[in-house]
Parts: C-alpha cells; sequence; structure tokens
C-alpha cells in the first residue's frame, strides 16, 4: 500500500489534467467528464496496480451542479482512490463505464432512475427502483412528493 | 417493459420468476429468457420494497438515521448499524471504551453466526430438503434469544450508537452464550451429516453457477460469494476496523467458484466466527460501554466512508455531510446489490433448475438491494 503522498504523485503523471482536492481519507481527484472514460481506462489497466474493483459508484447533488463520485480499489495493492466527476445539472450526461467495470452496469442504472444522469452508450438504460412511468428523479435536492413522504 | 409470460420472442420463452416466489426470499422479481430449459438472461427488477432510505436519511439526525438501517439487511442489522456508528465516529473522532468494541465485535460475530445459520436453512430447503431448516433454527432461536434479553429485540435490535453500544451487557449475556458455544458444538456436525455429504446435494451444487475471480472482481462481487472463487475481499482482514488486526481467524477461501465452494465458505465462516467469540467471551474488559458524547451529532464538512464486512459481504457507508446536524447525502453500498449484478452473467447457459442453487448461494436479502 502507498501512502497518500506517493499515490498522488504516482497518479499526476499517469493522469496530468487530473485536479487533486485536498482532505479525505483517500486521494480525491476530479476529471473532466470528457476525460472521464479515457482516465478510467487508464486507470483499470495501471501497471503500478489496476483499480479494478469498484466498490461505489453514486451521485450527489450539490444543486447547482452534480459530482459524480466513483471509489475504487486495487485487489492487488490495496489502494483506495475516489474519483470525481463534475456535471452540469440542466444537462447531466456522462459516458458509461459499464464495460470497464460490469458492476457499473446495475449502479448506473440506479443513479439514472434515482438522479436522472444520462450514462451514455450504457447497454440498457432503463428505471430500476422506481416504476417506467415516475416523473421526477427523487434523490435530486429540489425533488417533491406531496402523495409518498420522504422527507420527514 | 416486461414481455408478457409466455409471449416468444424468436423462439425464446419469458418467464417471470417472483416477485412472490418462495425461492426468492423476498419481493425480487427475475425476468428470465429461456430457450427450452437453458437461461439465455436473466433481468432482475427491483424496487418492490424501496422505501428510499437514503432520501429519508437526509432529513434525519446522525443519531436517528441509524435505525433505519436495521431495516436494510435485516439479518445483519448489527453490523449494518455497527458500520454507521464508525463512520459517524470517525467524523467526529469519537474514542469508543474497549468494552464497547469487544461488545460489538461479539454482537457482530454471532449476528453472523445467526445469518449463515438462517441462510444454511433456506439454502438447503430450496433445494428440496424441509428438516435443515429446523435443525438450522434450534441454533438460531439460541442467538436470537441472546439478542433480546441485552438488546430488546431479536430481529432489528438498533444497539449500536455512535460512541458505544446503548446498553450494558445484560448479566446473562456470557452463560447464555457459553451454553449456546457448548450447544452449537455439539450440533454442528449434523450439519455435513445432513446436507454437505448428500449427494443429490452435491450433485445439484457442484460445477453449478461458476464465477471466475476475474467475474467476481468486475461485478464487485464481495462476501463468501466471492471468497468462493479464492479472491480475497474480507474486509475484516483487509482493512480492520474495531478490534478484529488483534483477533486470531482465518479468513475463508475456497477456489472452485462454484455454488458448493459458495456454501462451503459460509459452513467454515461459522467455525470462525465461533472462535472469536470464543476468544472474546471470558475477556469482555471493565469500563463504559459508551463514550460521552453531545447530544446533537454535527459531522465536520467533509465525506466519510465506512466499509465492514457484514454476513454478506462489504457493506459501504458513505456520508457527505455540510457540517449540519443531518447528514447532505448519504449513500450505502449494499453488498446484495453487486451480488445480484453477477446473478445473470452466473446462469447464463445454465438450467432454470439450476438457477436456485446459484441464487441461494448468493444470500441475497432483498431490502439490502432494493434499500
Amino acid at each position: 500500500m502507498m501512502t497518500n503522498e506517493e499515490l498522488k504523485n504516482a497518479l499526476t503523471e499517469l493522469l496530468p489534467n487530473a485536479v487533486f482536492e485536498e482532505g479525505g481519507e483517500w486521494v480525491n481527484l476530479f476529471v473532466e467528464a470528457a476525460d472521464w472514460k479515457a482516465s478510467a481506462q487508464k486507470l483499470r489497466s495501471w501497471e503500478s496496480g489496476p483499480f479494478n474493483f469498484m466498490f461505489c459508484l453514486t451521485c450527489v447533488d450539490w444543486k447547482t451542479h452534480f459530482t459524480m463520485v466513483y471509489h475504487l480499489r486495487s485487489t492487488t495493492t490495496l489502494d483506495n482512490i475516489v474519483v470525481k466527476v463534475k456535471l452540469d445539472r440542466s444537462n447531466p450526461e456522462i459516458a458509461t463505464v459499464s464495460d470497464i467495470w460490469r458492476t457499473a452496469e446495475l449502479l448506473e442504472r440506479e443513479v439514472y432512475d434515482l438522479f436522472g444522469v444520462q450514462f451514455l452508450e450504457h447497454p440498457d438504460l432503463r428505471r430500476l427502483l422506481l416504476t417506467d412511468d415516475w416523473v421526477g428523479y427523487p434523490l435530486r435536492k429540489d425533488y417533491e412528493d406531496p402523495i409518498n413522504m420522504i422527507k420527514l | 417493459m416486461v414481455e408478457e409470460i409466455g409471449k416468444t420472442v424468436e423462439g425464446d420463452l419469458v418467464i417471470n420468476v417472483g416477485p412472490q416466489h418462495p425461492a426468492t426470499h423476498g419481493v425480487l422479481h427475475l425476468v428470465i429468457t429461456l430457450n427450452g430449459e437453458t437461461i439465455k438472461k436473466v433481468e432482475p427488477h427491483l424496487g418492490y420494497i424501496h422505501r428510499s432510505i437514503e432520501k429519508m436519511c437526509e432529513s434525519l439526525s446522525y443519531r436517528q438515521f441509524i435505525y433505519t438501517t436495521s431495516r436494510m439487511d435485516y439479518l445483519s442489522a448489527h453490523i449494518n448499524n455497527h458500520a454507521c456508528a464508525l463512520c459517524v465516529e470517525k467524523g467526529l473522532q469519537i474514542e469508543v471504551p474497549e468494552r464497547a468494541q469487544v461488545i460489538r465485535v461479539l454482537m457482530d460475530e454471532l449476528t453472523r453466526i445467526a445469518s449463515h445459520e438462517l441462510w444454511w436453512g433456506a439454502m438447503a430447503m430450496d433445494l428440496g430438503a424441509f428438516t435443515p431448516f429446523f435443525h438450522a433454527f434450534r441454533e438460531r432461536e439460541t442467538i436470537n434469544d441472546i439478542m433480546e434479553e441485552t438488546c430488546g429485540a431479536r430481529l432489528t435490535m438498533n444497539y449500536m450508537v455512535p460512541g458505544g453500544v446503548m446498553a450494558d451487557l445484560h448479566p446473562n449475556f456470557q452463560s447464555r452464550v457459553k451454553n449456546f458455544l457448548q450447544l452449537y458444538k455439539r450440533k454442528i456436525h449434523e450439519y455435513d451429516e445432513l446436507v454437505t455429504g448428500n449427494i443429490i446435494f452435491q450433485n445439484r451444487m457442484k460445477g453449478v453457477g461458476y464465477l471466475s475471480p476475474e467475474d467476481v472482481i468486475s461485478y464487485g462481487v464481495t462476501g463468501p460469494a466471492g471468497r468462493g472463487s479464492g479472491v480475497s475481499c474480507d474486509v475484516r482482514k483487509l482493512y480492520p476496523y474495531e478490534i478484529y488486526s488483534k483477533l486470531q481467524f482465518d479468513e475463508v477461501l475456497e477456489t472452485a467458484g462454484d455454488s458448493f465452494a459458495r456454501y462451503m465458505v459460509r459452513l467454515r465462516e461459522m467455525q470462525q466466527s465461533i472462535r472469536i467469540v470464543e476468544q472474546l467471551i471470558d475477556n469482555i474488559p471493565d469500563g463504559e460501554y459508551q463514550a460521552k458524547t453531545k447530544a446533537v451529532l454535527k459531522l465536520p464538512k467533509g465525506e466519510f466512508y465506512q466499509r465492514v464486512e457484514t454476513a454478506r459481504g462489504e457493506l459501504g457507508v458513505y456520508i457527505v455531510s455540510e457540517g449540519g446536524t443531518t447528514p447532505y447525502r448519504i449513500k450505502f453500498r449494499s453488498p446484495g446489490f453487486s451480488n445480484l449484478s453477477a446473478l445473470d452473467h452466473m446462469t447464463r447457459g445454465e438450467k432454470l433448475g439450476d438457477l436456485v442453487a446459484s441464487m441461494g448461494t448468493l444470500d441475497l436479502v432483498i431490502p439490502d438491494i432494493d434499500r
């Protein structure tokens, strides 16, 4: 296992365009939405310890924008990183990574269902938990539902 | 959305298993495309028990939200609560008293045994053996009684709180756990005699639902399902929390990757949990069972992630805090969700009758998947 500082230096070489965020338990880095697919492939096949295990994929609504959060770890070196991608809130679009980490297929469907993020070239992007005719995306901060009580 | 039952698409038959089906152990709906008896595709339809726990948590305080998590994986309620408590403690940098740590680990391991017991009984029942269910419940009830005495509940215990545990152990706790250990050791050979060694059972499990180590990693499969393919993924060993680094126990690994390997992992894991309980039951330190904490908890601005090993795999709690009294966003990385995502891959090309064996050894708990 590398220290966060070592990992950060190594990742700067791998992803020169990534912006690192201070704080947090693990190395946090931001990549541009347009670079995400290429960065993901580099991380997955990194020689120093491929980040082959995606253990969490989610989205956070910051009211001004969305942030996709990908938690990755390497099963060989046991290093963890968090990759974040900022998305435009009015038109959230990002490339799918379900072909790189197969677990992402279902996780991305969940994010699509609850946040309305469009995953480009996803093999089967449909609602997962809610019914097909559901209106709105419940985990967005401005979602209101007068019938089903989800805010206490 | 769903093709009608019996409607053929290029000669295929599409059938629905669930949402009400005894083998899905809950409201899981699988749409299965068949060619004759051979499975071409398994498509899970989720959400029948979706309660939007993550949204609810956004308006609950850091003391309150933990109670909703007992309702996710209700067979690992203690361990879910444990993960949340650890995550909040990480954010607030609370030092948990040693007594509380030991109690927590004891409860976790008893929960794991109880969960695997239930799985074992249900697994055998899925494959047509009814009696093992009663044998499994004989031991499991003993654990539930112990839980009831100390925590006040048998299933949704809500016993672990930020800073420690909610109440001290019941005076009978140690003696009852020791009685359980004796009972368990006296009876455990019956498990192998009744089920494991049964040739019909073995034939239905061996070579069924194969998952390669690469698939395990790609699909994010964790817990006994991942270790059945030889992938080391026990959070207690890889990223030790609480006092696990000081305890003597082995990570159980099998390499065959089929249903029988996953079955054996769980059976052997129960023995390891017994080992942990034996190490701790006579060594519960005296002292406080809960650290002194403020009445209103406020996590500093930032992001906190904590993972633990539940009976089904790796549970992650991801809290995004804006510094207020409620979380800004919470995400639960549930083990069942990722394990389920591999079901389609592992059953393709196999017979419909084998689906139940594959699904059973994934040990799916539906409220954990839907949340």
